[in-house]
């Protein structure tokens, strides 16, 4: 054992960057729905990119570690605490044994994402250890974590680094370790049956602003607010969707797809919220208002790439200071 | 042949428009542009995910961009890498149909197991035990596998045996349960919530996470049901 869950929180899951090669089984993606911040929070503390960490959702994660470790972590504006002392987003903690770190509630934005050196030692089932919560299997026992689970932490091969402060004064970059705002904005590209939608759903769509709906959770967001009618009313042949996926049920009511969304669907897909921007997407809870404006796939790639180049120029980076 | 843009990082290439007119050949259709793509092994490219018509590729765009440096886009140079892999697939004369075998899939068509097996013999106007019958002597082929993994849509389903969807789903469905929902019939293989008119039970297990592949079933594989008794199912 390695660390104590003494408190679960609302809902915490073990997640990775997700399971793939499994769709044509009806098998989704799962994993952190901001995989880019587990990323970053994988770095900061010296691991792998993809190792497995916590999702924490809306917060009141407590845990008490049993050996030395590093944690950072990144995602919404929480209120974290080692001990005592406030664990910025984005800062790393260095962690001994009987320490004990405590997440309190959002402030803004919904969930965040912990990094601890080493990961999380749970079995890998179809290529990941990310959490089906849906199909109830990866992750810790194929569910959430409860009060007093046990988290075995896997072994951790760094050397010491000599870090003489218990909680590191450098940062990454504050949009990669807070995404969460107050007044989201999601730029998508336009979706497979964009033109099955006439002006008006289009104009509302792009102008309007729409508020999450408290019936939000890790499949999908949805949305209060106009109306998206189609005239045709024709069914559509089931086809896939993916995370970012918005699609428009018959109620008129769009549903932004997140990581556990099913793989395939029938609605309309009005739009994709583009891969960066699921940062942005993760963080929304109920109330939120969101607006959305198009950019075209080939912006998108483009925003992606930077990203990935910023990413990497950060990892050298790193690796040079602890060098 | 269309290919649409399915956000940033994946992409659906619609082998044809339509299902129902000739859902044998769509699905050898769908099934060989899998194969194809999956042999191309094309850089960049993620997964493959078939349906009914189409087939969906994921890929990674900042590895296509990085490796190409192609003045195209990536999407437009995966457009060309994808046409060329799958040229010709339309081409009768060089589609030669091979014929799976037939996978067995024992049902239990118990009243315990059938709470709806009296509103699809009403819907269709035969008895229940003609349902049962119709049931379990047609072939059927798995259309596509999603809404929970493992979940198979099989199409072939006698048209009169045809019942729209309960107008209230049912909050839990057990594992296994056999059902038809419109047009179509399907096995739960997890427990989940569902809409579909059950009709049966099935002993075996359709999706284990811990083997690979997962399921039992395959996009394009044929299938037909055989009763058994409340004994053998139990024994299973």
């Amino acid at each position: 054992m390695n660390g104590l869950v003494i408190r679960a929180g609302f809902l915490t899951s073990v997640q990775d960057l997700g399971r793939t090669g499994f769709r044509q089984f009806g098998v989704s993606t799962s994993g952190a729905l901001d995989s880019f911040a587990l990323r970053v929070a994988n770095l900061l503390v010296g691991n792998d990119e993809g190792a497995a960490g916590l999702e924490i959702t809306l917060g009141g994660l407590h845990l008490r570690f049993d050996d030395q470790r590093m944690v950072a972590w990144c995602g919404g504006e929480f209120d974290v605490q080692v001990g005592s002392r406030a664990l910025p987003a984005g800062h790393v903690a260095h962690l001994k044994g009987g320490d004990e770190l405590k997440f309190g509630r959002a402030q803004i934005g919904c969930r965040c994402w912990l990094a601890i050196s080493g990961g999380i030692d749970v079995p890998v089932v179809l290529d990941s250890r990310s959490t089906d919560l849906r199909a109830s299997f990866g992750g810790f026992e194929g569910r959430a974590l409860r009060d007093g689970d046990q988290l075995s932490l896997a072994e951790f091969r760094r050397s010491e680094t000599g870090a003489t402060e218990k909680i590191s004064s450098w940062t990454a970059p504050h949009d990669w370790t807070s995404p969460a705002s107050r007044h989201p904005n999601l730029r998508f590209i336009r979706g497979v049956d964009w033109n099955r939608f006439n002006d008006v759903p289009i104009q509302r769509f792009t102008r309007d602003e729409f508020t999450v709906s408290a019936d939000s959770d890790r499949m999908g967001v949805r949305f209060d607010g106009p109306e998206l009618k189609r005239e045709d009313e024709t069914d559509l042949i089931s086809e896939a969707v993916a995370p970012g996926t918005i699609q428009v049920p018959p109620s008129g009511k769009p549903i932004l797809l997140l990581g556990d969304c099913q793989t395939i669907g029938g609605y309309p897909k009005i739009a994709h919220v583009i891969t960066v921007d699921l940062a942005v997407a993760a963080q929304l809870r109920a109330g939120d208002h969101v607006r959305f404006s198009e950019v075209l796939l080939a912006d998108a790639h483009c925003l992606l790439s930077e990203r990935e180049r910023d990413l990497e120029r950060f990892r050298v980076g790193l690796g040079l200071q602890r060098s | 042949m269309e290919i649409i843009p399915l956000g940033d990082s994946a992409l659906i290439v619609r082998v044809r428009e339509q299902f129902e007119d000739a859902p044998d050949e769509t699905l050898d259709e769908v099934r060989r542009v899998f194969q194809l793509l999956q042999r191309a092994a094309i850089p960049g490219v993620i997964e493959l995910a078939p349906a009914y018509t189409s087939v969906a590729v994921f890929f990674d765009p900042d590895a296509i961009l990085k490796t190409n440096r192609a003045a195209s886009g990536a999407f437009e140079w995966l457009g060309t890498r994808i046409h060329s892999a799958v040229a010709g697939v339309g081409d009768r004369r060089r589609a030669r149909r091979k014929t799976s075998p037939v996978i067995e899939i024992p049902v239990c068509y118990d009243r315990e197991f059938a709470p709806d097996l009296d509103a699809v013999a009403k819907h269709a106007e035969i008895s229940a035990q003609q349902v049962v019958d119709l049931h379990s002597t047609s072939e059927y082929r798995v259309a596509c596998i999603g809404f929970v993994p493992g979940f198979t849509f099989l199409a072939g389903l006698p048209r009169n045996l045809g019942t729209p969807r309960r107008g209230v789903p049912r909050k839990e469905i057990p594992p296994g349960s056999v059902g038809i929902g419109g047009l179509q019939t399907g096995i739960y293989p997890l427990r989940s919530p569902g809409g579909w008119n059950l009709i049966g039970r099935t002993p075996l297990k359709l999706f284990d996470p811990f083997k690979n592949p997962p399921t039992l079933l395959h996009p394009g594989d044929r299938v037909r049901f055989c009763a058994i008794t409340r004994e053998e199912f139990e024994s299973f």
